[in-house]
């Protein structure tokens, strides 16, 4: 039924639900407001799981990080589904068309012999490590505390799956189903990959969820993608030649200079409310940095060499001023 | 996405998935697999080839952006123009409004949950393609729970009860109810919790669901609830697929896995079919202009469409559900005892009731020829009859709730819907009750879950539903209104009678200003 309405105004008898209101006054919310505060439950659980019954189903005490309110956290990308959607579109669309342009002009025909073997050789394995990043997403949002602190997990999971899915298209425009056959094998097998394998699959274990942020999208991807994607491929392979490659990685270095913001104000907020959570952060992320550091210096030879260690350094130095700012030293 | 290799060789759909998804997992070896994987052992299902899997549906990252933000797109413009035109207005009657606080209460706050479960579930397994579709539904029922939030938001705004609903979820007596059903669920090992929600409640039961609140929202002019029903629903199709896969995957597995298969089954359909009480009520009662009553619906979308899923389940040795007989004898009778229920409960509970009209009424004993005018109508007629005379009834006993499924004990024997269904089980000392043979026997198969149940009425009679530092022995203390403060319900405002309601009044006078000149 469609009646014909006069456009009349009505005065509302509040703004926003009330757990909003709680928190802010009752004016008008955002969608991500009315989309994130209080929407995991934190009481009254009836049963506890039968895969973990010293805790709750959802319990601040998975992790050793304490805050007086997990809803302190706040993502500043205000990314909730339709947000966080619509920009994924937008970003899939670049690198479509960048992807495109590459294969259109045939451009990796362009690169020298030993480029698009090193490139080859650097980024196809790291597929894998982008497979573990997708399950740490998981467990994150799985076992984290707070609609606030776990909905930019599911986010970093698909991230980390489209990533490891653009890669594969990468593979697959330097050569044939074959180089990732061959890259997995190196995964599994070569010496320069199993300081990170062995990372990747420590990673997989540990249980703290705020320790496993730390250790995956603080410290390994805090060095391995400003690593590979900006020092490696956008500076030395497009100094070499290698611009196609750039082209066809730049989702990646876009993701993770936004995604970045996030994990920052996620450090700052837990280091800001205790000393004890600040030393934690702080016990962990160098502990975590001095893992991935070590595991991406062979993988950072094969494909720069000797300049390897240099740029690992300047990586580690502009991580520590990175967490410096937000609020943790390391 | 058109996908070559550099050699301009074209790969097939399935090598290519296999490339961006199979093709990225490894078999660990710096830690142990049952230290990586470490809870798809224990409930005892048998996993040989996780490769045996087949992935329902083949969607890259990419192609999911694309898609699901060309929904976003158009289901946000709707939104807004609904909020901006007053679409609400445009409802058949103000108490259609208590059917949608009604799901964004009891349903909304279960999206979030699915959405928390299939992360889970998406961690546990150890299989790439399990593990991809379910984190792929747990961002879906994100997006569910968001869409929801988002659309009811502008009803919020101008109509009570909208306004608590994850904080009423913990608490209101009646939320127990779903709640309980996706607690059960979440606590549940991994492939319980796939057979729970992926199968028997995203596949078996979800018409059940949906039609009628996206057709209710449909036939009573909710252009904002159709909208985010319809958008979802395009993602149940997948849903669904992943819900039929599981099932086909695990009983592949191993014969082994069969009886405990078929007890989730049982168990699930029972659960699930239970919490359907509300839904039930919804249809027969709670709509305006109604589509379809609730005896309907279960014949066309269980007993039609489950009886064909049931045949084809037959080959793997399942057998359909227990408790069907009891069900179709119940049709008749479940929302008629429910909307009892809630009409004298009305002052504790977050949405409206009311008096049916007359003709309301002979719709009812129209679609129940074998009960309402027998069973049910009379009632309702002394009821409305008081309420006319200023004695509206309120019931102000808490009921007693059944252990399993906490729905209050107001179901009927089979076969005798003058008697009240009592069942009890002693276990450690206790007496635990229950509403039926279905409750009984779930609880005998697990009674250290379901004894932990937090059942909303002994937990008031414990004094733990009082707001933080109530003195219950305080002069002048009354029960109910810090109750009602616990749950965050506004008395006058948000509970009782339609009749007299703000609700009513407000919609009147609103449609009122927007239909005529003045
Ligand atoms: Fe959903
Ligand atoms: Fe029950």
């Amino acid at each position: 039924m469609q009646m014909d309405l006069r456009t009349v105004s009505i005065q509302p008898l509040r703004q926003t639900f009330s757990n909003i209101a709680r928190r802010f006054g009752d004016k008008p919310a955002s969608r991500y407001q009315e989309g994130t505060y209080d929407f995991q439950s934190t009481v009254n659980f009836h049963y506890r799981p039968t895969w973990d019954p010293d805790h709750e189903i959802f319990d601040t005490a998975r992790t050793a990080i304490v805050m007086a309110d997990w809803y302190a956290f706040k993502d500043p990308r205000q990314f909730y589904y339709g947000a966080y959607t619509l920009a994924r579109a937008k970003q899939q669309e670049a690198a479509e068309a960048n992807l495109g342009f590459v294969e259109n002009h045939n451009l990796v025909a362009t690169l020298d012999a030993d480029l698009r073997q090193r490139a080859t050789d650097l980024l196809l394995p790291l597929r894998h490590v982008a497979w573990g990043g997708n399950l740490n997403g998981a467990s994150v949002c799985a076992y984290g505390y707070g609609t606030a602190f776990t909905q930019p997990f599911i986010f970093q999971a698909m991230d980390h799956l489209a990533i490891a899915q653009y890669l594969t298209r990468v593979g697959l425009l330097l050569g044939d189903e074959s180089l990732l056959d061959q890259a997995k094998a190196s995964w599994m097998n070569d010496d320069a990959w199993q300081g990170l394998r062995r990372y990747v699959e420590d990673t997989f274990v540990v249980k703290d969820p705020f320790e496993l942020f730390i250790a995956q999208d603080v410290a390994l991807d805090g060095l391995l993608y400003p690593l590979v994607f900006d020092a490696i491929v956008n500076d030395v392979f497009a100094s070499q030649g290698g611009t196609a490659i750039s082209l066809a990685t730049q989702f990646m270095t876009e993701w993770f200079k936004e995604t970045r913001r996030w994990a920052d104000a996620t450090i700052k907020t837990a280091a800001s409310e205790s000393a004890e959570n600040k030393a934690l952060i702080e016990k962990w992320a160098g502990h975590w940095r001095d893992r991935a550091a070590a595991a991406l210096r062979p993988v950072a030879q094969i494909a720069v060499g000797d300049q390897a260690d240099t740029l690992i350094a300047e990586q580690v130095e502009q991580f520590n001023a990175r967490l410096a700012k937000a609020g943790a030293q390391v | 996405m058109d996908m070559k290799t550099s050699s301009g060789k074209k790969l097939g759909l399935k090598e290519k998935y296999r490339h961006m998804t199979r093709g990225l997992d490894w078999e660990t070896s710096y830690q142990k697999r049952e230290d990586v994987h470490p809870l798809v052992e224990y409930e005892g299902i048998k996993i040989h080839d996780w490769d045996k899997w087949e992935d329902p549906f083949r969607l890259t990252m990419d192609a999911y952006w694309k898609y699901q933000s060309e929904k976003e797109r158009k289901l946000y413009a709707i939104i807004e123009a609904y909020a901006q035109n007053n679409g609400h207005l445009n409802v058949t009657d103000a108490r259609y409004l208590n059917a949608i606080k009604l799901f964004l209460t009891g349903i909304s706050p279960l999206e979030y949950m699915a959405h928390r479960g299939f992360a889970m579930a998406g961690r546990a397994f150890p299989g790439a393609g399990p593990r991809v579709a379910c984190l792929m539904q747990s961002l879906d029922e994100l997006r569910h729970a968001q869409t929801q939030i988002h659309s009811l938001s502008n009803y919020n705004k101008y109509y009570n009860g909208f306004h608590d609903p994850a904080h009423m979820l913990q608490r209101v007596w009646y939320l127990s109810v779903p709640r309980s059903f996706f607690d059960d669920a979440v606590t549940a090992g991994p492939f319980e919790f796939m057979v729970a929600i992926g199968f028997s409640f995203e596949y078996v039961l979800t018409n059940l669901l949906f039609v009628p609140f996206v057709s209710g929202a449909a036939y009573n002019g909710d252009m904002g609830t159709m909208t985010f029903g319809f958008s979802a629903q395009s993602d149940e199709a997948r849903h669904m697929t992943l819900g039929l896969e599981i099932i086909k995957f695990i009983l592949e597995q191993d014969p082994d896995n069969i009886p405990i298969v078929q007890r989730w089954i049982d168990k699930w359909t029972w659960r699930g079919y239970r919490v359907l009480t509300l839904v039930g009520m919804m249809m027969d009662y709670m709509l305006p202009k109604r589509i379809m009553s609730w005896k309907e619906a279960w014949e066309v979308y269980f007993e039609q469409n489950g009886g064909a899923l049931f045949k084809d389940l037959a080959r793997y040795g399942i057998r359909p559900p227990k408790w069907l007989d009891q069900i179709s004898f119940d049709k008749d009778h479940i929302s008629h005892q429910a909307w009892a229920t809630f009409y004298q409960y009305g002052a504790i509970a977050d949405f409206h009731t009311w008096s049916p009209t007359e003709d309301e009424l002979d719709w009812l004993s129209a679609k129940y020829p074998n009960s309402f005018d027998k069973y049910y109508r009379p009632r309702l007629k002394f009821w409305r009859e008081q309420a006319e005379q200023g004695n509206r009834f309120y019931n102000k006993t808490l009921p007693q709730l059944c252990q399993t499924c906490q729905i209050p004990m107001v179901f009927t024997e089979p076969g005798d819907p003058t008697k009240i269904c009592y069942r009890e089980v002693d276990y450690q000392g206790e007496k635990f009750h229950f509403c039926s043979d279905g409750c009984k026997e779930i609880f005998e198969n697990e009674p250290e879950k379901y004894k932990q149940s937090w059942l909303p009425a002994h937990q008031i009679y414990q004094g733990n539903c009082f707001p933080e530092g109530t003195d219950p022995t305080a002069e002048g203390f009354d029960p109910v209104s810090k109750v009602l403060e616990y749950y965050n319900i506004g008395f006058g405002q948000d509970n009782l009678d339609f009749e007299g309601s703000q609700d009513q009044k407000n919609f009147a006078k609103w449609r009122g200003m927007a239909t005529s000149n003045e």
